[in-house]
């Protein structure tokens, strides 16, 4: 059951296809049980449906198929889940929000998306990636795709990351529900979460709700990590009601607000960063006769943010910085299967307003306050088609997809035209961008070898920061940064294989992908611009360079020891230079992590390890220095308690085992990581 | 459905008489008065006439750049004088000395022959031992009177320095005002400047052909300065230095200046570096 659970896309679309499905779950069970080091990552790779993507789904809610072993920390944060995907890496600026990047890229080349919603942070310091709006009490997986098969909802270069609302779907449970609570020793986190859900076959609902409160962290040997404390709380609803037998309404709503959270990388900390997250859906079986699943959208969403700095000592200027970011948006999609074909239909739309200001108290109180527009209010208005076919070609399959999207952008505020005319004196009010993207993906078998190959071809707007940012200050080069308005299309090229091995007991995966970005976009020092930002070592101003190139490869091995004891490794590799052969910020040095997880009825254990090499390739123009080399070990325990029809279940563990001190070279300006940490997690099931 | 039109109809009717009516209120205009937007800075009447003088946008005359208009009503039939032939002399009493300060002619405006047009640069304010006074001469049907008045010249409100009385290097003394932006924003602000030597105590003739360097800065922001700035240059036809101010945010902003001859020497002001804040040639604003 829970295969099915956790696959429940994959099983729906089998559902339609009508074949026999113990088969197809037999040969999900194999990839899916062994892969549970780091959580879930469940590629779901027999399929014809879903392998051909090589997409990797991060299980996040597990309370309703009572999978609770495949969790290593049920009430960790996002972030935590997400950095336990094998292409994902987790940019932090502190403790909470941190800003994920996918083959090592970050939020502007990929494409998140929450139930396929767009919605974007409104923090021009980037300390509010969308994944910290909503938290693991509302999501059921996170899927995440590679470079250009991640387009199905909006234009991207290194991927998608979409995040599954967690809901009841018309299935016949009734009434159930749970509670659950955390505490880690670190930063005497606690977490409390209650959650109640009903649904029938006519009608679901789903609500739940969480709160954290974390104190500062500690990094290993005992160092205080100041201004890393932070407090959120995140309520969620989301229902379903079923018009006819094959129409149904569906509605949701996810509240989520964090407040006093604190930044230690930054100069800056946050006193508010609260989002409205709200979408009804309609969805039918059939349409027109002869198209399926389909499903239809409009949704809104508003995110304002609002940082602080009056909880800092030695500040050289007091300021604030509002911002405010407002989506509306809708999408509508239908499949359509003729012979060897399966269709999939989407159009989609958004506009966006992004409006974000700065002023800047004098230290003499009689002169006026400074004031500057750092994003002008800009609305984008983004519309688009993304068509995919999946095609068998008798022992092997291919599918292609393109995107095609016009976008808008239109600076509605005249101070803040103004304000960028200084740069640009030409620049127009309003830029219209054409936006295309072409892939193919080939899936081979030859049992037990599988291999992937994938060609692409896709291009992105720049965001607001890149083309309108108004003197943002950049703490991690030190840099004021400039946008500019007449920046060309970043467009990637892309290649990707795969080649795996697949046995029941033995799995081996070989891959690797590589992207040449032509007018990749990146800071230039303006060496004539005066910094503005006290302290600041210079200007620089988005440009696009002629081209960048990104290598990423990995291996990684699952061995199933005995029935119960499973054990994975996986290394990887990433390069990523200019043009001129420098290095690209933020690449991964060498990384590696493996484990044992041992899984029986009602216990669990797990115990991993991972860590990287020392980082060769760094770039100190862009406030890169060496990281060093570093291993993390953490371990866990879990069982299930049953009461009943109820169910308890705990679990307890010690992360960073050793209180290394360390930091990776994602963690902003070099703050370290937290050491040791304890942490107990209970979560009591109703049913 | 029906009502609804009705309903509508009869509002849409009952606006349109009250917005009617309300125009009807006023009283009837023979003639649109050309200084209605203007503040009567100075009234002086002497002669059986009024001398009046307008700023437009000022209260009062202030150090710096002074745009007055002038009309000289007759207070028989309080009807102004069409063309009058006015000139002024702004004098400053001090206590070891007098002396004047840059100003224009009088003309009479495009718009309207009763008004004339000029200005006045006063280096200094007032205080309580030493003071303004202008001298106004004006011809009107043949006759031509004089009078004298006290004027009061402040410090601007806001107290930034909008022209500078300096010495240059080459000995001679000069006179440099801001005229424009006087509403700055945050955005490529058209500059405009007027520069004078003191050839005399009472004699200011324009220099021609200088160039004013221009390096804003914001003394509370760690001095930083702003982009596509343009240094000022002489622009025969409007008889005043031109150029470009860029203005990143609102807020105070410094102007430091440097005035270079026709061959480019240096005769006042310095650049900015780390050591050096600000030159002791500027102008101020704050917005």
């Amino acid at each position: 059951m829970n295969i099915i659970k956790c696959a429940h896309k994959v099983y729906a679309i089998l559902m339609e296809t009508n074949r026999p499905i113990c088969i197809w779950v037999l040969l999900l069970g194999i990839f899916i049980f062994p892969m549970n080091i780091g959580a879930q990552e469940v590629v779901l790779q027999k399929d014809s449906i879903i392998t051909i993507n090589l997409d990797e789904v991060i299980l996040i809610s597990a309370r309703k198929a009572f999978d609770y072993h495949r969790q290593p920390k049920p009430l960790s944060t996002l972030d935590e889940y997400l950095e336990s995907s094998k292409k994902v890496d987790m940019v932090k600026r502190g403790a909470y929000a941190w800003e994920p990047t996918l083959n090592n890229m970050f939020s502007e080349r990929l494409s998140v998306t929450i139930d396929g919603m767009r919605i974007f942070g409104a923090c021009t310091d980037k300390m509010d990636p969308i994944t910290s709006y909503v938290d693991v009490s509302n999501l059921s997986q996170a899927h995440i795709a590679s470079g250009q098969q991640g387009t199905e909802h909006g234009n991207t270069i290194g991927g998608a990351i979409n995040l599954e609302l967690d809901r009841g779907n018309f299935k016949e449970i009734g009434l159930y529900g749970g509670v659950e609570t955390g505490f880690e020793s670190n930063n005497q986190m606690s977490v409390v979460g209650a959650e109640l859900n009903f649904s029938d076959s006519k009608f679901y609902v789903d609500t739940d709700i969480i709160y954290r409160k974390a104190e500062n962290y500690f990094a290993g040997g005992d160092e205080e990590v100041e201004f890393s404390q932070f407090e959120k709380y995140n309520f969620s609803a989301n229902g379903g009601y079923k018009i006819a037998g094959d129409r149904s309404l569906t509605a949701s709503l996810i509240y989520d607000e964090a407040r006093d959270v604190g930044y230690p990388a930054l100069t800056m900390d946050v006193s508010l960063a609260r989002a409205i997250i709200a979408s009804v859906g309609f969805e039918q079986d059939v349409l027109w006769g002869s198209l399926s699943n389909w499903k239809s959208k409009l949704y809104f969403n508003k995110v304002t943010h609002v940082m602080d700095d009056t909880k800092r000592p030695d500040v050289p200027i007091h300021m604030d910085m509002p911002g405010w970011s407002d989506t509306y948006g809708f999408y509508s999609q239908a499949a359509l299967k003729v012979k060897k074909h399966q269709f999939l239909f989407k159009m989609d739309g958004y506009y966006n307003k992004s409006l974000a200001e700065m002023t800047m108290y004098p230290n003499d109180p009689n002169e006026l306050p400074m004031f500057m527009l750092t994003w002008p209010d800009v609305r984008t208005a983004n519309g688009g088609v993304y068509l995919e076919d999946e095609l068998d070609l008798n022992g092997s399959f291919l599918k292609i997809a393109t995107r095609i999207t016009a976008q808008n952008q239109n600076v509605a505020d005249e101070f803040g035209l103004n304000s960028l005319k200084i740069f640009y004196p030409e620049m127009e009010k309003s830029k219209t961008r054409f936006l295309k993207s072409i892939s193919g993906q080939w899936h081979k078998m030859w049992m037990p070898w599988h291999f992937n190959a994938g060609l692409s071809y896709g291009d992105r707007a720049p965001s607001v920061t890149e083309g309108y940012g108004f003197y943002l200050f950049n703490s991690f080069d030190n840099h004021d940064y400039i946008g500019d308005p007449g920046l060309a299309n970043e467009k990637s090229m892309e290649a990707n294989a795969k080649i795996s091995w697949e046995k029941s007991k033995l799995k081996v995966g070989a891959e690797a992908n590589f992207f040449h970005i032509a007018d990749y976009i990146i800071g230039e020092i303006a060496p004539s611009l005066s910094v503005m930002t006290i302290g600041a070592e210079g200007v620089k101003i988005y440009k696009n360079l002629e081209y960048a190139q990104l290598f990423n490869t990995s291996l990684d091995v699952e061995y199933a020891i005995l029935p119960e004891l499973k054990w994975s490794g996986l290394v990887s590799y990433h390069r990523g230079t200019d043009n001129d052969g420098g290095n690209i910020p933020f690449i991964s040095p060498f990384s590696y992590r493996s484990g044992f997880q041992y899984n029986s009825k009602s216990f669990s254990a797990g115990l991993r390890i991972s860590g990287a090499a020392k980082q060769v390739n760094y770039n100190p123009d862009f406030g890169e220095d060496q990281t060093p080399a570093y291993t993390v070990c953490s371990l866990n325990f879990g069982k299930t308690f049953k009461f009943n029809n109820d169910s308890m279940y705990a679990k307890f563990g010690v992360e960073n085992i050793f209180d290394e001190n360390y930091s990776t070279y994602t963690d902003w300006k070099n703050i370290p990581r937290m050491g040791r940490n304890f942490f107990l997690t209970l979560s009591y099931s109703i049913n | 459905m029906k009502t609804i039109k009705l309903v509508l109809v009869v509002f849409i009717v009952a606006v349109g008489f009250t917005s009617c009516s309300s125009d009807g209120d006023d009283t009837p205009k023979f003639e649109e008065n050309p200084m209605a937007n203007f503040n009567l800075v100075a009234n002086i009447e002497a002669n059986g006439h009024s001398l009046e003088l307008y700023s437009e946008g000022k209260t009062g005359f202030t150090t710096g750049y002074n745009e007055i208009f002038v009309r000289v009503k007759n207070n028989a039939d309080n009807s102004y004088f069409a063309n009058p032939d006015i000139s002024w002399s702004p004098v400053m009493h001090m206590m070891s000395m007098n002396h004047s300060c840059p100003k224009s002619d009088l003309s009479i405006t495009d718009d309207n022959n009763t008004v004339a047009k000029g200005y006045i640069i006063f280096q200094m304010p007032g205080n309580a031992d030493e003071y303004w006074d202008v001298t106004l001469t004006y011809g009107v049907n043949g006759e031509e009177f004089s009078l004298t008045e006290t004027i009061e010249v402040t410090a601007p409100a806001d107290g930034k320095q909008t022209v500078s009385s300096f010495m240059g290097t080459d000995d001679v003394r000069y006179v440099l005002a801001m005229v424009e932006p006087k509403d700055p924003e945050v955005a490529v602000n058209d500059m405009t400047a007027m520069l004078f030597k003191m050839e005399s105590m009472m004699s200011f003739p324009l220099v021609e052909n200088y160039t004013v360097t221009l390096d804003p800065r914001m003394p509370g922001m760690g001095n930083h300065s702003s982009p596509n700035n343009e240094d000022l240059t002489y622009d025969a036809a409007t008889k005043s230095y031109k150029g470009k101010l860029s203005l990143t945010m609102t807020g105070y902003w410094k102007l430091n200046l440097k005035l270079l001859n026709g061959t480019g020497e240096v005769l006042k002001g310095e650049d900015i570096t780390d050591e050096n804040e600000a030159s002791s040639l500027y102008f101020e604003l704050e917005f």
